[in-house]
């Protein structure tokens, strides 16, 4: 197949997967507002009748990351190059990452109720992407020609998925603890974990994915000395990145040593989180370093 | 943690004391790494000094005294600011005051066996009470396990998980080194550039560069002894977007100077290397080639001179000073690859190749301000004492006549800029980095726990796990099902 071809079939594979994700949306959005209270018993619920949408979501979950891998997948084919080239190529990457963090997790962890917040964002991720952020598919720029493309940019990226997973565990920690504040929880929230498992996940996440982080950082570094000519030059990706890596390092600190649980540490992650959201958007479109790879 | 006085002490010895133990506090590492990254948002705002001084300039000029205040507290050079340098060197110190202690204590506690078993193992974590099985069949399997063990007359108090504390002590020794190679760098290290065009030699000394800076512990004595003949630079860029796809450039390489010259390709990942120095391919451009005739017709001036491109489509601008004509005449030019033009730009580039070159001359005749004793770019003409006298815009082969004599525009030949950098820290610091990792991975996923066994009238088990890591349960369930299989 031709470049041309290849990415045509990346758009439509993208469309394909934001459809898809729309329906995982619904599902999961049935699934967690009507809760249907037990016949006899009004005080509790019955999960069962629900569940169903709840795996009708996960399986779309899994249909449109088929979708979405294929998409980023063809336009790579399309470039003859790994797609990671401008903004557009970054965020459907990013969105894949995002979401495959978290089907990843469900393996192991009791999730399914992220579906709902994961396929909002990757919706918004993706609709960006394709409405202002697309660009058509073309070859690198010599600086970015190297093997390093391929180990930086996919580290930086799976650490950014995993990161802002933790991140959309910390939120419902907050608005969860929020609610507990208040009373007892409503009807959709009591679906959820417990409070103590989603401090501990978040948590983990982060321990789990900070080496990456930490990889990515000084794989950036190795690249940025045969390219540029010096490993630290504090071009404000750099800075950023470092920022970012200070943040994370501080939450494991402050939860490690200093022993901080609960909220403080749910606000802090969200915090560290926030800062690599600032410095792949911030930084991409209006910044004034090396790093602005945006194509806008 | 070790417990801090907050009162202030007297006397010399004492207040030192207290400022070492306040500095060198958990707490204090962790402020100070936090001020650190905030410390660094600045330099990423502004622009600076050593990244874009043209902008720092243009900020300075339109922002009045607000721009100056922020100068004066170094915001436009903020890495290398003292308030900066203050945060870096205490965190440095405090590192080396929190690790080196706790490594110490480390390496006395790896010898040692675990501590006595607790009295009550019902308050433990995952306390279980067995039917049957003794400790000699426990110890065997702590030790299948690779427990330490500490066997008592009718207990067992086993730890397993020290390498948790090696890996962490490891990944922040690593930090240290990375940052000890920092400093080293930019001691020890030199940094400079040189713009060399197609078909001449650059030799390593400190004359050739255009600007060369070396570490406050470096001189010129330690610079590489080679030199590189330009033969050839190419650059391709995509006819749809005019993005540049690639850059090669071959050099023939001598090393050390006066040895047999070797054909090397440079590329932009790919600098070449002598020892702890590299030579980068940075930028290009092109020289437009003329040459000069007086009145007479000889010959006052021939070659390539340097132009500096001013867009992605290498539209490039320079000045071409003839001192030794009488009166002294210079030329500001601009130099256009691919020419076009439309009503609206005028004259401009339409592609960064040359396949239709055009160069725009305006000739001045007067006084170069050569000999002021003023520094002065080589890429600009001072016309304040002089008098513009022609302009023309010239095709290759062709002639401008301005009185005074002639300029012929002889063809271009395309420039390198190459980035010499000489980093002895380099290796270190990619060192550090790479123990950084182990250590960090060793620590964030060791489990670190304590198993006991005791018995009395009845066998039981119990432990304790680090930070509540995950697993103990399932440990001690193993454990039971082990010590009661009679088989």
């Amino acid at each position: 197949m031709s470049s041309r071809q290849f990415a045509y079939l990346s758009n439509y594979a993208i469309y394909s997967a934001m459809f898809v994700y729309t329906i995982a949306f619904f599902s999961h959005a049935v699934e967690v507002a009507f809760s249907v209270r037990h016949a006899e018993d009004s005080t509790k619920f019955e999960f069962a009748k629900t569940d169903k949408a709840g795996r009708i979501g996960t399986a779309m979950m899994i249909l449109a990351q088929i979708f979405l891998t294929s998409g980023v997948l063809f336009r790579g084919l399309s470039a003859h190059r790994a797609p990671w080239g401008n903004m557009y190529e970054f965020s459907i990457t990013g969105a894949m990452a995002f979401s495959g963090a978290y089907l990843f997790s469900l393996i192991k962890y009791k999730l399914r109720w992220l579906g709902l917040p994961v396929s909002t964002a990757v919706l918004l991720t993706l609709g960006t992407a394709v409405a202002v952020l697309y660009r058509p598919s073309a070859p690198l720029v010599p600086a970015l020609k190297s093997t390093w493309l391929i180990i930086h940019v996919s580290a930086a990226i799976v650490s950014g998925g995993v990161f802002l997973l933790a991140n959309t565990i910390a939120a419902t920690y907050l608005i969860l603890d929020r609610i507990e504040s208040r009373g007892e929880r409503n009807a959709w929230a009591k679906k959820l974990p417990s409070l103590e498992y989603l401090d501990q996940l978040s948590y983990r996440l982060v321990a789990f994915v900070f080496p990456l982080w930490t990889f990515a950082v000084i794989a950036g570094a190795i690249w940025a000395e045969s390219a540029w000519g010096r490993y630290w030059g504090w071009d404000p990706k750099e800075t950023w990145a470092f920022i970012t890596w200070i943040a994370y390092a501080a939450y494991l600190h402050a939860r490690v040593t200093v022993g901080w649980r609960g909220r403080r540490a749910a606000w802090l992650c969200l915090f560290a989180g926030s800062t690599f959201l600032f410095n792949y958007v911030y930084v991409n479109i209006w910044g004034t370093g090396r790093h602005t790879y945006s194509g806008l | 943690m070790r417990e801090i006085s907050n009162e202030l002490p007297l006397g010399g010895i004492a207040l030192f004391r207290w400022v070492w133990r306040q500095l060198t506090s958990m707490r204090t590492a962790l402020f100070l790494l936090m001020l650190l990254g905030i410390g660094s948002i600045p330099g990423s705002l502004f622009p600076q000094r050593t990244q874009n001084p043209m902008k720092v300039r243009e900020y300075l000029a339109s922002h009045g005294s607000v721009g100056t205040w922020l100068d004066r507290f170094k915001f436009f050079d903020v890495y290398s600011s003292p308030w900066f340098s203050a945060i870096y060197l205490l965190l440095f110190i405090s590192l080396i005051g929190c690790v080196l202690p706790r490594t110490l204590e480390h390496l006395r506690a790896i010898g040692k066996t675990p501590p006595l078993t607790p009295r009550n193992l019902d308050r433990m974590e995952g306390h279980l009470v067995l039917s049957a099985g003794d400790l000699d069949k426990a110890e065997a399997w702590l030790r299948k396990k690779r427990f330490r063990i500490r066997r008592d007359e009718f207990s067992i108090s086993a730890e397993k998980g020290y390498s948790r504390e090696t890996g962490n002590l490891l990944f922040h020794l690593s930090l240290i080194l990375i940052l000890v190679a920092v400093g080293v760098g930019s001691l020890l290290g030199s940094k400079g550039e040189a713009i060399v065009n197609v078909g001449e030699r650059f030799i390593n000394t400190p004359t050739s560069y255009d600007s060369l800076a070396f570490g406050k512990f470096q001189s010129d004595q330690s610079m590489q002894s080679f030199s590189l003949r330009v033969t050839d630079f190419s650059a391709k860029y995509d006819p749809a977007t005019n993005a540049p796809q690639d850059y090669t450039l071959t050099v023939a390489a001598s090393h050390p100077i006066g040895s047999v010259e070797k054909k090397i390709i440079i590329k932009v990942n790919s600098p070449l290397t002598y020892g702890n120095t590299k030579i980068y391919l940075q930028a290009n451009g092109y020289s437009p080639v003329v040459t000069v005739r007086d009145k007479s017709g000889a010959i006052s001036f021939h070659g390539p001179v340097t132009f500096l491109p001013q867009d992605a489509n290498l539209t490039s601008i320079g000045a071409i000073k003839v001192p030794d004509m009488n009166p002294q005449i210079g030329f500001v030019g601009s130099f256009i690859p691919t020419y076009d033009r439309n009503s609206k730009r005028g004259a401009f580039s339409a592609f960064p190749e040359v396949l239709d070159p055009r160069l725009l001359l305006s000739a001045w005749k007067g006084n170069l301000g050569l000999d002021t004793g003023i520094p002065q770019s080589v890429y600009r003409l001072d016309t304040s004492k002089m008098e513009r006298i022609a302009l023309k815009q010239l095709a290759i082969g062709e002639t401008l006549n301005f009185g005074e004599g002639s300029i012929t525009f002889d063809g271009w030949r395309a420039w390198v800029n190459l980035q010499i950098v000489d980093d002895p820290g380099k290796l270190y610091a990619l060192t550090g980095a790479i123990l950084a990792i182990f250590g960090l991975l060793l620590s964030l996923f060791t489990r670190q726990r304590r198993i006991w066994v005791k018995s009395s009238n009845q066998v039981e088990i119990a432990g304790l796990a680090k930070n509540s890591a995950p697993g103990l349960s399932d440990e001690l369930t193993q454990l039971k099902k082990w010590m009661e299989d009679e088989l």
